[in-house]
């Protein structure tokens, strides 16, 4: 069974976001782009499917520009087998796009299971990974953290609202999005760094894929980011401290009006 | 003439949640701007008894299905019946709120209708027909702007706690039942294992209390959940809480967590870190606790207290426990 794990490069989560002065997009200068942390997990799982035996090949996948080649670089380093780099050259592409792009490239390989994180920690929208289901019409379970892999038979734990977890079960071929607690991510070991190095890389075109332009047609646009209004810094009580907390019990209910 | 407007009202045990309230508030002001007609969908047997809960909403047409296939939700089922349901509801917006089952079947829907879905929005505006939508993006580090570049189907999810009820007066809604055949779905779930009784979710709380490393275990815990009682809260907990095993990952606030925006958050021992302001720095009202004055947390919080939580804390219980009391 071949898995592919669709991951996404994105600024470090610890980074601090400036955004360009035309309001259209987000500053790259000075960021460090790593694997998006949910990611993490799909490679993680894979490769652990991979060192049981349940999985023959683990290829990497991504959709971006040229600097994405390094996130893919990181994956296979990691224990990957093999990474496909769409090159999204410097077109503007929406998540229905990028699902579709990953689509052809998952027929194309015979991929039985797909692994991508729950979502990007760059525009949160936890999309593609349905969309992806949907366009290759096969069952889905997002937000993964307990999976197993029996024959052909999957059962996956995903976590919702209230602390509740619901329990699916599907069969493969099937679409899987994971969530921190699924798996501990391993860093690279020199050796796989090493290795990596030789491991094969392929670009391939936008265009080679056969996706129609209507498809990658941006269906939503992001017009203009700002940055959320800074808080101030609030009234802080230092001193003696049942006084302070009666101080705070009594603001919040008389200033804030939130008790 | 514009589409109408469809949103998804969900219900359990017999009654509408308060995030479709919310939802049905905001359509009927997105469908009033367009100059048309606020329809709603319910699935479920028993949806036809609570359409009069949804009355007062400015709700047109309840559309109302149900199949055996849709006893249990699933994201294929789902995608299909929205489908349908838009089309039969003449709709040109689609509202389902953000939550964990709508995050999962809306991009399938998005995808069967090559159409554009904004998840996550914060803000819905219409100036000239033209819809806007603002949502967060980096855990909202960053908000931004969106349009729709498609003349058709606008799908949406939007954030629970955001979006004001507003009442009208009571109206008639009329109800028709969708009738359509529903695919077995592949993926199938299986079993559900609930929560802790009456805990609230840290997503739809109205009051979060969250601490951080500084606990030092699980067991300690206990005193936040103290607070939390008293003042119907959530309970939160930092990254750094998490990755040291004192709490479970569906309690994590930011980045990599939940995001939460609660008119309260009481954030105990919490310095600050950057992730963890992503994800509740929308919050109405923040107090902070910590022994170090220079923490970034007393930056971004309306109430500080400078102070070791295993004795605030506590302190802060006695206190609310007075006033509410009162």
């Amino acid at each position: 069974m071949k898995i592919g794990v669709c991951i996404k490069q994105v600024p470090d989560t610890g980074a601090k976001i400036k955004i360009n002065s035309d309001g259209k997009g987000v500053s790259e200068e000075g960021v460090k782009f790593v694997i998006s942390p949910y990611d993490e997990f799909a490679i993680e799982e894979a490769i652990r499917l991979k060192e049981k035996g349940t999985a023959s090949e683990v290829i990497a996948i991504t959709v971006g520009v040229k600097r994405t080649t390094e996130a893919l670089r990181s994956a296979l380093a990691l224990g990957c087998d093999k990474a496909i780099h769409i090159d999204s050259e410097s077109t503007t592409l929406d998540h229905l796009a990028v699902a579709s792009l990953l689509s052809e490239v998952i027929k194309k390989h015979e991929i039985q299971l797909v692994f991508l994180g729950r979502n990007a920690a760059d525009d949160d929208s936890a999309q593609v990974g349905p969309m992806l289901a949907e366009l290759l019409q096969l069952p889905q379970v997002t937000g993964v953290s307990k999976l197993t892999i029996e024959d052909r038979n999957i059962v996956a734990e995903r976590d919702i609202e209230g602390g509740a977890k619901q329990i699916w079960s599907c069969e493969l071929p099937a679409v899987i999005t994971t969530n921190k607690g699924l798996n501990e991510p391993r860093y690279a070991s020199l050796k796989g760094i090493m290795q990596a190095k030789n491991k094969p890389l392929e670009t391939i075109s936008l265009g080679s894929l056969g996706v129609s332009s209507e498809i990658l047609e941006p269906k939503v646009q992001l017009d203009h980011f700002e940055l959320p209004k800074e808080r101030s810094a609030g009234k802080i009580f230092k001193d003696d401290t049942q006084n302070a907390v009666a101080k705070v019990v009594q603001l919040l209910r008389q200033e804030a009006k939130v008790i | 003439m514009a589409g109408n407007v469809l949103v998804f009202v969900e219900h359990a045990d017999g009654k509408v949640k308060k995030t479709s309230l919310e939802l049905l508030s905001e359509g009927f002001r997105v469908s009033t701007a367009l100059g048309s007609q606020l329809n709603a969908l319910m699935i479920g047997e028993n949806a036809s008894d609570i359409t009069k809960q949804i009355d007062s909403y400015g709700v047109s047409e309840a559309l109302l299905v149900h199949h055996t296939h849709l006893q249990n939700y699933s994201s294929e089922s789902y995608a299909e019946v929205f489908a349908k349901a838009a089309e039969k509801a003449n709709a040109e917006v689609v509202l389902v709120t953000a939550n964990s089952m709508g995050k999962d079947f809306m991009p399938r829907l998005a995808a069967k209708l090559k159409t554009g879905l904004v998840s996550d929005c914060t803000s819905i505006s219409v100036t000239d027909g033209i819809l806007r939508a603002k949502r967060p993006m980096y855990s909202g580090k960053v908000i931004v702007d969106v349009t729709f570049s498609t003349k058709g189907l606008k799908l949406l999810t939007c954030r629970p706690n955001v979006f004001e009820i507003t009442k009208n007066a009571p109206g008639d809604i009329k109800s028709s039942s969708l009738d359509m055949d529903v695919k077995a779905p592949k993926a199938t779930l299986k079993e559900l294992v609930v929560g802790a009784v009456g805990k609230a979710d840290l997503t739809e709380a109205e009051v979060v209390v969250s601490a951080g490393r500084s606990i030092k275990s699980a067991e300690n815990f206990s005193m936040i959940e103290s607070l939390a009682e008293v003042l119907g809260a959530a309970v939160g907990a930092s990254r750094a809480a998490v990755d040291a095993g004192f709490a479970p990952h569906s309690m994590q606030v930011g980045q990599t967590g939940k995001t939460v925006n609660p008119k309260l958050y009481i954030a105990c021992g919490i310095s600050g870190a950057i992730q963890h302001l992503a994800g509740m720095r929308t919050s109405k009202v923040i107090v902070a606790i910590n022994t170090d004055p220079e923490a970034p947390i007393f930056q971004n919080c309306d109430y500080g207290i400078v102070g070791d939580m295993f004795e605030v804390v506590p302190m802060l219980t006695q206190e609310f426990k007075k006033l509410l009391a009162e």
